[in-house]
């Protein structure tokens, strides 16, 4: 709780400035520098925690900003007032557009940069071809400035510093919330994110509508301080770069990195405009920025922090739980106490279809209770589709999935999740920028629904402990060998407390030594109350583990039934080995 | 909101006709970009810089009373040196995407300082032969200026085509493109095809400028002006094409000279946007 302090003292003291007296140039440059902590900050909340680069921040900070001069200029509305409609405008304006595009799931990087550059534009032309500019532009010289500060320009200088300090509040909070965690794991890997429990849609959403209500506001603001506003020099390229700009040379991947940024570039401009040596300011701007991208990709916070680390060696870490014995965490007793044996899964005619190819065609499969149920087939014959389609990472073209008596139907993955199923992937899929404990943690948060980050971690470190991956929990997930990683997607699928896990291939890859503590683990995990379903080639894993197999072949159920049995079949020989000639 | 005004048969086909040849500029422009992103993953904003340096060295030599076209000698074989040498930095730093589109934007800034200081900032025309050259066909004024745009878009549009359709270069560049490692296991120079598409695209590109100075008066920032345009373009034709650019900007602009016609010239620029997104909505994977 130091760090809210901190903002809200600085900007007590800051507050001050106006009263020192100096000349009102200094207000405009320091409001400046608040005007595009602003705007950048804001920005960042979408952008920098969630990845989905936005270069239609000019729309929404124009937006606010055509806002506030309609109503100053045509309905001589008091400007105060006008900064909430402005915030308001923008960010209805930023959740229509994320209502239609965060729907389209291969909208990510590049082509949402380009889509929201695209919106700038369209705004800024509907904006000048109508009365709300004309054409013209607008002049609110006519409007009288409030008395906020004890001059003109140390009004606009403590509003920006209001605005700026709720700003950094806001994507303080966010960073240290349950919240920011699903935001950050978005950026990561945004499937894995949505199939941990992470409501990927409306966290999106809510991160854009923030973003461009803070942008609006300070759009708002900014009118008046032009006092003349037109569309050429609103809705540009110019302040979504600019915005971009300052985030990554600060670190976006830090609350006060743009700010930072902000300060340095604005600063930066200022002494060069000073200087009248404007055009040496955007050939040096340039240089800048591509110094700092070939040399500080993550920015300059990060860089700083590391360096402070370096100084301050890290807190000694508690002695690692000794991994050669791990404790399985005391079982939680499983939802309903329903008697083992009963159907938890059931599955009827369910079919996939990939435009022409058929993927699963209808399927149908029960899963009891407390079992482990393996699913067995030839390569291509639909076993990780089945996962992908449980797990709702695809919507099934047809078919029912009942899981304790509830339709899944084609739910999001995250409420499939939070219903009780959680899956690993094949090839592991960790959330690349966050340490293993945190990884473990986002699923507790999530799909096991803990709120407190602090409890989840706790709850994530039981997990770590149960395989054996209690010393790695302030590693990355990079420096992890791919058993350990594979381990890794078994902790973070548990500790959301699933009642059924579907595994895929976690064996595939592994020595035949790694295979058989893996072969332990899986089977605590259903001796704790889990229901397991997985897919596996490793044959003598799947004798070993398994009560019970089903046989896919060509999207079809070939077989099913005591895995040494249905292996012995002369159909399910021919499918998995191919037709003797002989 | 401007009235609507129906146009005669007569302006409007000379509506279509101006929209073709600007089109032919979008595709020329987008061409070296449209290769960049598709096949180097890279999406290189300094071209519309490089392309702006390339008309004012063309302005600059025409001024001395070099032919305009004559100046290609030299621009081109420079422009593919420039284009290689900043391939060469992004590929030994290992740029990602995103990173290059920021990279190339600050080299733009530094390139448009470095034109201002030089040139600066007043509109420049460049004077020449071609330049009030034009011809009547039926009730059409076909410019000279314009229609040379135009042959060249189409003739480097077609022969970037042939060659990533028919020659072992261009088959090496989309294997590359599509799996790197794996081209390279098979024998692929990467590095040194990559190099060569670079400075070839950056070649393309400053033809591209080249033409704009026949064509449109300067200024330096100006250059930003194209950039969501060809943008649009280069999204619509479909990354890594030869052609798309080339029939999309043609697209882009036909439809942007009629709304000009029909609505005000302000109007212009929705088109292309709104086309840009309707395309990104409804067909993403044919953009990526």
């Amino acid at each position: 709780m130091r760090t809210p302090l901190a903002i809200v003292g600085v900007a007590v003291a800051m507050a001050f400035v106006p009263r020192l007296g100096l000349p009102a140039f200094y207000d405009s440059l320091l409001y400046l520098m608040l005007h595009w902590i602003v705007l950048a900050t804001s920005w960042n909340i979408l952008s920098g925690y969630t990845g989905y680069f936005s270069f239609g921040h000019g729309a929404f900070f124009g937006a606010g900003l055509y806002t506030t001069s309609t109503l100053l200029a045509r309905f001589e509305w008091p400007f105060l007032w006008t900064l909430p409609v402005a915030a308001a405008v923008a960010a209805v304006l930023g959740t229509a557009l994320g209502a239609v595009v965060f729907r389209v799931r291969s909208v990510r990087g590049e082509l949402f940069a380009l889509l929201t550059l695209a919106i700038t534009f369209v705004v800024g032309t509907i904006v000048g071809n109508t009365p709300i500019d004309g054409g013209q532009g607008v002049s609110l010289t006519a409007v009288p400035v409030p008395q906020v500060g004890p001059t003109q320009s140390s009004t606009f200088y403590l509003l920006a510093l209001a605005a700026a300090t709720l700003t950094l509040l806001v994507a303080w909070a966010i960073t240290v919330s349950r919240f920011g965690a699903g935001l950050f794991a978005i950026h990561d890997d945004e499937d894995a994110a949505e199939v941990i429990g992470v409501p990927t849609y409306r966290y999106k959403l809510t991160a854009l509508a923030i973003s461009c209500a803070l942008a609006g506001a300070a759009g708002g603001i900014h009118a008046l301080f032009l006092s003349y506003v037109t569309v050429g020099e609103v809705f540009t390229i110019t302040v979504p770069l600019t915005v971009v700009l300052m985030s990554v040379l600060g670190g976006t991947r830090h609350w006060a990195g743009p700010a930072i940024g902000a300060v340095a570039i604005t600063g930066l401009l200022y002494s060069f405009t000073a200087a009248d040596n404007a055009i040496a300011g955007k050939a040096a701007t340039g240089a800048i920025l591509i110094a700092a991208i070939l040399f500080m990709p993550d920015g300059i916070l990060p860089r700083l922090q590391r360096a402070w680390r370096r100084v301050v060696p890290a807190r000694a870490r508690p002695a690692a739980v000794d991994a050669s014995a791990p404790a399985a965490p005391a079982p939680r007793p499983a939802a309903p106490p329903a008697a083992a044996g009963d159907v938890v899964l059931r599955v009827t005619g369910l079919h996939k279809r990939f435009k022409g190819v058929r993927a699963l065609a209808g399927v149908a499969v029960e899963v009891r209770r407390g079992e482990i149920l393996g699913l067995i087939g030839p390569n291509g014959s639909g076993k990780s589709t089945f996962i992908n389609v449980v797990s709702g990472h695809f919507a099934p073209t047809a078919g029912e999935i009942v899981f304790e008596g509830v339709a899944l139907g084609s739910r999001a993955a995250h409420r499939i999740a939070a219903a009780g199923i959680a899956r690993t992937y094949q090839i592991p899929r960790p959330f690349a920028h966050r340490s293993v404990l945190d990884n473990v943690a986002l699923a507790a948060m999530f799909g096991g629904g803990i709120r407190s980050p602090r409890e989840a971690r706790d709850e994530a470190m039981r997990w770590l402990e149960f395989t054996g991956l209690a010393d790695k929990a302030d590693a990355r997930p990079d420096d992890l060998n791919l058993h350990q990683r594979k381990f890794l997607e078994l902790a973070r699928a548990l500790a959301s407390r699933p009642r059924l896990v579907l595994l895929d291939e976690v064996l595939c890859g592994l020595t035949p030594a790694e295979i058989d503590g893996a072969v332990a683990l899986i089977r605590r995990i259903r001796d704790q109350g889990a229901t397991i379903v997985f897919v596996e080639h490793v044959m003598r894993a799947v004798l070993a583990l398994s009560d019970r197999v089903v046989v896919f072949h060509h999207g079809e159920l070939l077989a099913e039934g005591r895995a040494a049995e249905v292996m012995q079949r002369a159909d399910v020989m021919t499918a998995y080995l191919g037709q003797a000639h002989a | 909101m401007s009235a609507f005004t129906l146009p005669s048969a007569s302006l409007l086909a000379q509506s279509v006709l101006s929209g073709i040849f600007v089109g032919a500029l979008y595709g020329l422009l987008g061409l070296g970009l449209s290769l960049s992103w598709g096949l180097l993953r890279l999406i290189n904003l300094a071209h519309f810089a490089f392309a702006f340096l390339a008309a004012y060295l063309c302005f600059q030599l025409a001024s001395l009373g070099v032919d305009p076209l004559l100046t290609l000698v030299g621009i081109v074989p420079a422009f593919f040196a420039l284009g290689a040498g900043l391939h060469w930095l992004m590929a030994r730093f290992a740029i990602t995407p995103f990173n290059s589109l920021l990279l190339t934007f600050g080299l733009m800034g530094i390139v448009e300082a470095a034109i201002q200081s030089i040139w600066t900032a007043d509109f420049r025309k460049l004077e020449s032969v071609y330049a009030s050259q034009k011809f009547k066909v039926g009730a059409l004024f076909v410019p000279v200026p314009e229609l040379i745009t135009l042959v060249l878009a189409v003739a480097f549009a077609a022969g970037v085509w042939a060659v990533l359709r028919f020659s072992d270069l261009g088959k090496a560049l989309r294997a590359a493109a599509e799996d790197g490692p794996i081209a390279a296991a098979f024998g692929v120079h990467r590095q040194r095809n990559a190099l060569l598409l670079a400075g070839t695209c950056s070649a393309l590109v400053s033809i591209a400028g080249v033409c704009l100075a026949l064509t449109f008066t300067l200024a330096p920032s100006q250059m930003y002006a194209w950039i969501g345009v060809v943008f649009a373009a280069v999204m619509l034709g479909g990354l890594g094409s030869a052609i798309g650019p080339l029939v999309a900007g043609t697209l882009i602009g036909v439809s942007e000279a009629v709304t000009m016609a029909v609505t005000a010239p302000s109007w212009a620029p929705i088109v292309s946007f709104t086309l840009l997104i309707v395309v990104l909505v409804l067909r993403p994977g044919k953009a990526a």
